[in-house]
């Protein structure tokens, strides 16, 4: 039943390009971008509580490979090969980290993005000598919101796979206890680089995917810190332990960002800082977590009365 | 030319040295893993600068000012932000978890302001910017200054965790959180001290930065993460460590991008990093823990 839901909603929304003005696709593939972005990071940072602050680090590998490549390849041919090298930095980073406890793992990904954005314009400088290039493919805004909407599609059901399998159980064993998992006999390093890879080459190939939209692409376009904080945001708003927690934070947060990026340009970071500090505080579990409690609060006292 | 790249990076690394102290300490003591710590560095760049081109005050008297409101604003920021998240977490990965992400945001609150205040342009001034000769070659006054300050902050420090009675309380604090209280230490009130002195150092280090180095208001992010992994490196609440570990990041960076390229300076710290993790995870000099 849920199934056939799923695919109505899924049929319904494909359709959307088709009656949709410019504009609100525009907005659809923000939203579905960030949804990607979003759900691909909670599947791996909620259960483990392994904060990832390097989301664009990935997102704008896939981008720039795209970039790069697409005048010589064959545009699924590029996407492959950006899913291929955003599994081969996550294995580099998570075979380093994650062995280790969690802190080291998260200070490695903070400064990672910078890392990232820092070789690949040594590169272009250096070895290519191009800073900035033109993606040009024969792909509209429709194209875009397919793949992402397919992506997405992808997503939540690798999501919903990993929540049921043994996998996704031994993951939520690691997070609320390391200790007790390794005397079950789980591989802990190993489950969570498989999940931490399968994460990241999501996260890779959204970025891949949404390349065409820029057009023209600098590594100070694509690796932007600000696109790692919201959608560690909207993950936490949401509730990262939920299937479709990220997702739903992705939705009013990106519409505020947008609303706020128009209206208050200067001030925008400043109010996401406060917005995030207030999300920490008052939601640490995400507002489908606060809002089932005191749903449940609210039952007890009717049938306390 | 060797020599004089060495006399640099000497220099440069009394500097994360002097800002991983105070870095050690909030981790160390407060268990605060504040990744804001790089925008007060800056923040406090931006406060000297002000007060030098504004009111013509030079760096050492304003660190006069810039310290203590260092101290005064970090103190506020345990108090105001960090101490209910430390009283609601019962664990302490739960405690870092909270803390990283409040911090994060943190971070983007006075990054901006910075913005605001700034732009996003690259920041200098010239003072006592005259060549001074040490053993054949020439490094500008500034930076030898800048070395001093560093070394006398960093004595200054180990001087007073190690010789003094309230020291000792910030290192049995360290050293056994749980056990602390048992001998009437009050926890709270002494991890709220360390961290504002973190901030202080931080201001300290923001200033010295600021006497020979450009600085911009995004820049925080990249001291935060040299901060950090000179704690790595030093091991945890380690000093002489971060100082060893400070030293040897200033040379390896001004070796590369002296001899190398310019632009592969990150790349060099994180493969230190990498090898660092990947052979000592406990640190160069720390104890293994865990």
């Amino acid at each position: 039943m849920k199934l056939v839901l799923a695919l109505i909603a899924l049929a319904a929304l494909a359709f959307m390009p088709s009656f949709a003005g410019p504009y609100p696709l525009g907005l659809m593939i923000g939203i579905l971008g960030y949804g990607v972005l979003a759900t691909a990071w909670a599947m791996f940072s909620g259960p483990t509580r392994y904060i990832s602050l390097a989301t664009v680090a990935f997102f704008g590998l896939g981008a720039y490979t795209v970039a790069v490549l697409s005048e010589t390849l064959p545009y699924p041919v590029v996407l492959l090969v950006a899913a291929l090298i955003g599994l081969v930095v996550a294995l580099i980073v998570g075979l380093a980290t994650l062995r280790l406890a969690g802190i080291y793992f998260v200070i490695f990904t903070f400064g990672l993005t910078e890392l990232v954005r820092q070789l690949v314009t040594y590169y272009e400088v250096n070895v290519t000598r191009t800073l900035g290039r033109y993606v040009f493919l024969p792909l509209g805004p429709e194209h875009i919101y397919w793949q992402l909407l397919a992506l997405l599609a992808a997503t939540l059901a690798i999501a919903f796979w990993v929540r049921q399998s043994r996998i996704g159980l031994a993951l939520r064993v690691i997070g609320d206890d390391p200790v007790v998992a390794s005397h079950l006999g789980i591989r802990i390093t190993r489950t969570k680089l498989t999940l931490f890879s399968i994460s990241c080459v999501i996260m890779t190939l959204a970025g891949a995917i949404q390349a065409p939209r820029w057009t023209y692409i600098e590594p100070s376009i694509v690796f932007n810190p600000t696109t790692s904080f919201l959608v560690v945001i909207m993950a936490l708003l949401g509730g990262p332990n939920r299937l479709f927690g990220p997702l739903l934070g992705a939705i009013p947060l990106f519409l505020l960002f947008e609303w706020l990026s128009a209206n208050f340009p200067n001030h925008y970071s400043i109010i996401l800082g406060l917005l995030f500090i207030a999300i920490v505080f008052v939601l640490p579990n995400g507002v489908l977590a606060a809002g089932e409690s005191l749903w449940a609060r609210m039952t007890r006292k009717e049938a306390r009365a | 030319m060797l020599f004089s790249a060495i006399l640099t990076g000497l220099v440069l690394g009394g500097t994360y040295a002097l800002v991983a102290m105070g870095l050690t300490l909030q981790y160390g003591v407060a268990r605060i893993m504040n990744l804001a710590y790089g925008d007060i560095i800056i923040a406090a760049s931006f406060g000297a600068f002000v007060l030098f081109t504004a009111l013509g005050l030079n760096p050492l008297l304003g660190m006069l000012i810039v310290i203590p409101a260092g101290f005064a604003l970090s103190w506020l920021i345990y108090a105001v932000m960090l101490q209910p998240l430390a009283r609601r977490s019962r664990d302490r990965g739960r405690l870092e978890g909270d803390s990283i992400l409040a911090t994060f945001g943190l971070l983007f609150v006075i990054q901006g302001v910075a913005l605001v205040i700034f732009g996003s342009g690259f920041m200098s001034y010239s003072y006592l910017a005259v060549p001074i000769d040490i053993l054949g070659t020439t490094i500008a006054a500034n930076r030898l200054l800048a070395f001093g300050l560093a070394i006398t902050f960093g004595l200054g420090l180990w001087l007073v965790l190690t010789r003094t009675r309230f020291g000792t309380v910030i290192r049995a604090v360290a050293a056994n959180p749980a056990s602390a209280p048992l001998v009437g230490i009050n926890v709270d009130s002494v991890a709220r001290f360390a961290f504002a002195i973190g901030g202080a150092l931080a201001a300290a280090g923001g200033v010295v930065v600021s006497m020979y180095l450009t600085f911009s208001a995004t820049m925080g992010v990249i001291f935060t993460m040299k901060a950090l992994i000179v704690v790595i490196m030093g091991g945890v609440g380690n000093l002489m460590g971060a100082l060893a570990a400070g030293l040897i990041l200033g040379l390896v960076e001004t070796l590369v991008a002296s001899f190398i390229d310019p632009g592969l300076t990150l790349a060099a710290t994180y493969l230190i990093f990498l090898a660092v993790l990947v052979v000592r995870p406990q640190g160069l000099f720390g104890k293994a823990a865990r």
